[in-house]
């Protein structure tokens, strides 16, 4: 089986779904793939009011925007076509990718690809950190606000970047004991409303220290926990346990981009945008011309600037189909706009510096 | 159907579905309909799904997205099935994956 | 210090504390978001306009505790659940603090609670005196209970 589109998009989160918006509403015959049960990416799972920008639904909850973006998608459904249960799975030459949905591969042949895959998490090194109890946040997640399934009743979260404050605090609202949240730094990672939301409700906050080790056997019965230094060493007569059955880790995401090496995309290691990523410029093309990247999968970051990059992408990937449109260009112009006063200020300075970084290596900064 | 289940919640609503029987390690056990098999035992209070091949260590889910691999049994016979991203059905069989696990002749 | 354990201290607290005048006239909002970060709801969510961002989206928010009423419509909007409305004038001795909650058991007018101060720790047993909960507030309910006055601005969270 084979089918062929003018723009190919893969991943269904709110990068995916606002180039695959843009592109159809400009008229370009769209194809978007998801490889989960249903297209939204982290917004499915986010009960949390978002901050952000309220032009861009910042104050509403993840899930009720997840539900507009698939509600806006329905005014372009004659010139998009979804699919969900479906991964793309490789690129091949000739603008040829294959994908794969319950045992039945396709091909589809494409003009212009935009892969908004998102990324995927960390783990981190210690002492039995494979027990059965120990999971990661986006696991935990989808365990408990898409299934409705409580991880334990006692957590221990490690990290304190706004994905373990805010899973802590839905741990809370989902009836889970959080017994303390671990943090290497001396300092908060993410927004310190998030962290004081959580203190408030009786969460000790253990900065400036690490998890030695799980505890257990079978499945996770504690950890065991110390100080450590200025340099992240553990610090000598500090251990101490913690009793919990589950811990989560919040300890980063990387990138998801094991399709932009596929299709020979250049790609550079930019640590404040989580790892390896591909080389793009301004109007997120890869240094692949037919390929385009949006949202995580160019760097770690936020929803509303994955909606702004998968803006900016749609109407780009748009006009190497169909040629320069006028209205394409005010979309992009509109969303560069947004993305530079979201990304202003000194909570944005690592991004900026990274996002900075990437456009330096392709001659545009 | 346990203290695991969310029955109440400030913000979201899970709906009702239909409750199949299941089978782990020939034991009978109820989960809902099309809920991944992994939820379902998770609900159960199981948290083993399988042993590592080379140092037999327990492990139990960890991204439940179908994308470390940590979630896989054997399924009605099929082996290195995720079960964190295959649906719950009706009289399924679901066994521990030991090692890489059989594949029978 | 809030950026190592979550805890707003005193002197952090000061700058964005209503002055005594203000308190003086009747229910005042405090904002109590401290760090410049990329989020605004709280700004289009005052019908009296009476919270600004200088420098655009990533400032923080500053309130001009003339123009705020007290009226309370910024606090289920803000993602943080950092806004707060306090009132002094309530009753002799008495004050009210209004707070977003978005758990389980939601508690009613009249119930007992218990008061919970910025670290989590028990401070003692108050009275919900209101609780609002429109489905325009989307699941976040505004509770507000009756504090005694020296304690305004050490409770920020109840236990039902
Ligand atoms: C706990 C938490 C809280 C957050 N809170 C906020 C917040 O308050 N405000 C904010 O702005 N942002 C927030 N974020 C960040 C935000 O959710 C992400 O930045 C955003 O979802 C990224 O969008 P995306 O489209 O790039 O990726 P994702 O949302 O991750 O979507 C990627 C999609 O691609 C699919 N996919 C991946 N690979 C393939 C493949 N090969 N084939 C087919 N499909 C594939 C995935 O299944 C997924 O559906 C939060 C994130 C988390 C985890
Ligand atoms: S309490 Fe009312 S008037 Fe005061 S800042 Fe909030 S919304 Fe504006
Ligand atoms: S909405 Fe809340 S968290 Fe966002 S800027 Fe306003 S006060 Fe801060
Ligand atoms: S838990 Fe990761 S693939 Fe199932």
């Amino acid at each position: 089986m084979s089918r062929s589109t003018e723009v190919f998009i893969i991943g269904g989160g709110p990068a995916g779904l606002s180039a695959a918006h843009v592109a159809a509403r400009l008229g370009a015959q769209t194809l978007l793939v998801d490889d989960s049960a249903r297209v939204g990416g982290q917004l499915i799972k986010q009960t949390h009011r978002f901050f952000g920008s309220s032009n861009r639904d910042a104050g509403i909850r993840g899930i009720t925007i997840a539900d507009k973006l698939q509600q806006d998608i329905k005014d372009v459904a004659d010139r998009l076509t979804v699919l969900e249960n479906t991964a793309a799975v490789g690129f091949y030459h000739n603008k040829e990718a294959g994908i794969l949905s319950q045992n039945a591969y396709e091909r589809v042949t494409y003009q212009s690809a935009i892969v908004c895959t998102g990324a995927t998490e960390n783990s981190l090194a210690f002492e039995n950190n494979d027990l059965p109890g120990i999971y990661g946040a986006g696991g935990v997640q989808t365990l408990m606000n898409v299934h409705g399934i409580r991880p334990g009743q006692k957590i221990l979260m490690i990290g304190s970047g706004n994905i373990g404050l805010i899973v802590s605090y839905q741990l809370i609202q989902a009836g889970v004991e959080v017994v303390g949240l671990v943090e290497g730094m001396p300092t908060i990672g993410g927004y310190l409303v998030h962290a004081s939301k959580i203190r408030r409700l009786g969460v000790p906050i253990y900065t400036s220290h690490t998890i030695l080790k799980a505890l257990g056997s079978d499945g996770v019965e504690g950890a065991v926990l110390c100080r450590v230094d200025d340099k992240f060493r553990p610090v000598p007569n500090t251990e101490f346990e913690i009793k919990c059955d589950c811990i989560c880790l919040a300890v980063g995401l990387t990138p998801l981009i094991d399709l932009f090496q596929q299709a020979h995309c250049r790609m550079v290691h930019v640590g404040e945008l989580g790892g390896l990523v591909p080389l793009h410029d301004s109007s997120m093309r890869t240094t692949n011309p037919d390929i385009f990247v949006a949202g995580d999968a160019s760097g770690i970051e936020e929803a509303t600037t994955a909606i702004l990059a998968g803006r900016i992408a749609g109407a780009r990937a748009y006009e190497s189909v169909h040629g320069k449109s006028a209205e394409a260009d005010t979309i992009v112009a509109e969303a560069r706009e947004e993305l530079r006063t979201l990304r202003s200020g000194s909570t944005g300075e690592r991004i900026r510096w990274g996002r900075e970084r990437v456009l330096k290596e392709v001659g545009e900064c | 159907m346990t203290s695991l289940r969310i029955e109440k919640h400030p913000v979201l609503s899970f709906p009702e579905r239909k409750i199949v029987k299941f089978y782990f390690e020939g034991k009978e056990y109820q989960g809902y309909e099309g809920e991944p098999i992994a939820a379902a035992l998770h609900a159960a209070g199981i948290k083993t799904l399988r042993y590592s091949p080379q140092k037999n260590r327990a492990r139990g889910f960890f991204c439940a997205i179908g994308r470390c691999s940590s979630c896989i049994m054997e399924v009605d016979g099929q082996i290195n099935t995720m079960t964190c991203i295959t649906p719950l059905a009706e009289g399924m069989q679901v066994k521990m994956q030991k090692g890489h696990g059989y594949i029978k002749p | 210090m809030l950026k190592n354990d979550g805890i707003i201290a005193p002197e952090e607290l000061a700058p964005v504390l209503p002055p005594p005048a203000r308190l003086e006239k009747g229910p005042v909002a405090i904002i109590e978001c401290l760090q410049d970060i990329p989020c605004d709801p709280c700004v289009s969510a005052c019908p009296t306009r009476a919270i600004k961002m200088k420098e655009g989206i990533t400032d923080k928010p500053q309130l001009d505790f003339d123009a705020c009423t007290g009226c309370g419509l910024c606090i289920p909007k803000c993602p943080g659940l950092a806004i707060f409305v306090i009132n002094m004038k309530h009753a002799a001795g008495k004050a009210t603090v209004s707070m977003s909650y978005e758990l389980l058991p939601v508690p009613e007018k009249d119930q007992e609670v218990t008061a919970l101060d910025r670290a989590g720790k028990a401070v003692g047993k108050v009275r919900v005196v209101r609780v609002i909960n429109p489905p325009a507030y989307d699941r976040t309910a505004v509770v507000t209970i009756e504090v005694p006055a020296d304690q305004v601005n050490n409770i920020r969270a109840i236990r039902v």
